[in-house]
């Protein structure tokens, strides 16, 4: 390989690409843009506390959120009232989870089954609540205890699923789209005619091609990362999260594969910017981009294993967030480059140097 | 090149052209539209490969893509073919590390096609002339043994194009052999030392413009002002040449020019004179017709 034609190559595709200031804001400030917002949204509602309206005084209640110092208060917020009128219709319009009343020994729970999840929860609640009373007062411990645990990450918030899943659509995007208007642009102008004539390995066009496109994957992913972690979004990473970075190589070159392929077929900037939109866009609402899959309906999620941005969304969303190991990533990459693979070969033989 | 082929389907677009370019040469190509030009230029260059026939480019075969022999050539394509929004001087700096070369040889080259003042402008930025100045310079930066253009002035004004032309026979006295397209018959008949006319994918002469022009054996056009001519002599003149008066000149169509023109010295009628022999163009379109092409 000719390293001087491979260098300035790289620096003329990086140089036309930096320059481009539409490619610029579609490809880094647009997804930043989506970030901050869906951020911003996904913030507050990480785990709503379940509201619980306290009607005169209940002591078992009170014990019990004194016991478990605080831990109470992360699920439930009580506000106190004295009318049982009041908190009853609190509760019928959906304003309030529950009403809470205590006569003697007995713990009454007003519920709604209107939303039946929430109906759910609070009965959960008050029946550890008065289970766990009558293991002290009785002082015979429980003898069979259920152990709950969650399968996420205590702190898998909102930012933990957008981060990965808004990542993976813009480098998705960005290579698709970098690599399709590339190929049209050049065949167009004859550029791809010129560098035909010229004595360099047209695999030395292409890998230029895919480093310029590497490294602007890369500095969306750092761009990405950096304003997620900030604590006003308050990211965390697990520790196998730089398995990513090979991640979004091999995710960068399976869309580059679809962006070549658009651009074999496709005659001009225009008809190629379509296509891709419309690869594209269906693709980040069913492989999970937009919509985490962990809350999309059934054919969603049935959808969206054949989605290759599935793959690179989920495989960030283990090793970043979910706390999995390193090597949970590699079936992901395994399908990414087998789907790189796949797609570049029917791009090889359905690519034209020249319009006609 | 030997008895070149290329068929489309329905069209010969190149149908059995032979011709031989020697070192050194300014070879025109010409023709009208759709004449096979440009088929026949991209097959020699080894963009396309001919479906029979023999094309040896400095003893070497161009088709398939030949590494060998691309440092060898220059081709100044029909569009200007760029890197997008890169300055003059990064574009060409780009070209000459493809073929190895340093940033200065690119900077010379520059200076050669007059764009160093423009070397920090954007491509996007060039006139029509400075952008086809800076194809060629691209074309040319590796020093080629042989440059092909496809229509290098069209599109350009006046200006542009003789400026253009004063650069392409600086490009051939240094020693490059030159091929060009083009459908203008003034370009090919000042730069080229030789002219192949092509139509329908047939050469249908080829030739120095001069000897082809001679060859053609039209009358010369002898033109004076209206009335300074006495009708007797008209009447004389009319006997072996065909006279026309429109009112503002009087024109005398003569194969035989001399004996008409000492007469006219002899009776002092020169006012306003011009002699207009035959041109490329009236051999080109009587070669190739006068209605439409595509």
């Amino acid at each position: 390989m000719n390293s001087a034609g491979f260098r300035s190559l790289s620096r003329a595709i990086f140089l036309g690409f930096i320059r481009d200031r539409t490619a610029l804001f579609f490809s880094i400030l647009f997804p930043v843009i989506f970030l901050l917002f869906f951020g911003s949204i996904f913030k507050s509602s990480a785990t709503p506390k379940v509201k619980v309206l306290e009607v005169g005084q209940a002591s078992l209640l009170d014990q019990a959120r004194a016991a478990s110092h605080g831990e109470l208060g992360k699920v439930l917020a009580v506000t106190r009232t004295a009318n049982l009128g009041y908190a009853l219709s609190q509760v019928r319009k959906g304003g309030d989870a529950a009403a809470v009343q205590q006569q003697g020994s007995t713990l009454t729970v007003h519920y709604s089954a209107a939303d039946q999840t929430t109906a759910g929860v609070v009965q959960s609640i008050f029946a550890s609540i008065v289970q766990q009373a009558d293991e002290t007062a009785s002082g015979h411990p429980a003898v069979y205890r259920l152990s709950a645990q969650q399968v996420e990450d205590k702190s898998l918030k909102g930012i933990q699923y957008v981060t990965p899943g808004l990542l993976g659509w813009a480098i998705a995007s960005g290579a698709t789209f970098g690599a399709a208007i590339t190929l049209v642009t050049w065949r167009q102008n004859k550029l791809l005619r010129r560098l035909r004539l010229a004595p360099v390995r047209i695999g030395t066009v292409v890998t230029a091609r895919i480093g310029v496109s590497l490294l602007v994957a890369l500095v969306q992913m750092a761009i990405f990362l950096a304003i997620a972690s900030t604590s006003y979004f308050g990211l965390k990473l697990s520790s196998a999260w730089w398995m990513s970075i090979p991640l979004v190589a091999c995710g960068t070159l399976a869309f580059m594969s679809i962006g070549l392929l658009v651009g074999s077929f496709a005659k001009t900037q225009q008809s190629a910017t379509a296509i891709a939109n419309l690869i594209i866009l269906p693709m980040a609402f069913l492989g999970g981009a937009f919509i985490p899959l962990d809350f999309a309906p059934a054919w969603i999620r049935a959808a969206s294993y054949a989605m290759p941005l599935r793959y690179l969304v989920n495989g960030m969303l283990n090793v970043m967030a979910r706390g999995q190991p390193a090597t949970s990533a590699l079936p992901a990459i395994g399908i990414l480059l087998g789907f790189a693979a796949v797609l570049t070969l029917i791009s090889v033989r359905a690519f034209r140097w020249d319009e006609i | 090149m030997k008895d070149l082929r290329k068929n489309y389907p329905d069209v010969h677009a190149v149908d059995g052209v032979s011709f031989e370019v020697a070192q050194g040469e300014f070879f025109g190509i010409l023709g009208p539209n759709g004449a096979g030009k440009t088929t026949t230029l991209e097959i020699i260059e080894g963009l396309r490969e001919a479906d029979s026939g023999e094309v040896t480019l400095l003893g070497l075969r161009p088709w398939p893509r030949n590494p060998r022999l691309l440092p060898r050539i220059g081709v100044q394509l029909q569009a200007t073919s760029f890197f997008e929004r890169l300055t003059v001087r990064e574009q060409i700096r780009t070209f000459a590390s493809l073929y190895g070369l340093p940033a200065e040889a690119a900077d010379r080259m520059l200076d050669v096609v007059g764009l160093t003042d423009r070397a920090g402008a954007r491509t996007e930025a060039l006139s029509g002339g400075q952008a086809q100045r800076l194809s060629i310079a691209c074309a040319l930066v590796h020093r080629p043994e042989v440059i092909f253009m496809d229509e290098p002035t069209s599109g350009l004004d006046p200006q542009a194009r003789r400026n253009l032309w004063d650069l392409l026979r600086q490009i051939n006295a240094r020693g490059h052999t030159v091929v060009l397209t083009t459908h203008y018959m003034d370009e090919a008949e000042t730069l080229c030392d030789r002219v192949a006319i092509m139509d329908g994918g047939k050469i249908l002469k080829l030739g120095a413009p001069a000897a082809l022009v001679r060859d053609l054996n039209s009358p010369v056009r002898i033109t004076i002002e209206s009335g300074i001519l006495p009708p007797a002599e008209i009447a004389r003149l009319r006997q072996d040449a065909e006279v026309r008066d429109d009112g503002v000149s009087l024109t005398i169509a003569t194969r035989d020019p001399s004996p008409v023109l000492v007469r006219l010295a002899e009776l002092g009628a020169l006012s306003g004179l011009r002699v207009r022999g035959a041109t490329l163009e009236d051999l080109f379109l009587e070669l190739t017709g006068r209605e439409y092409r595509a």
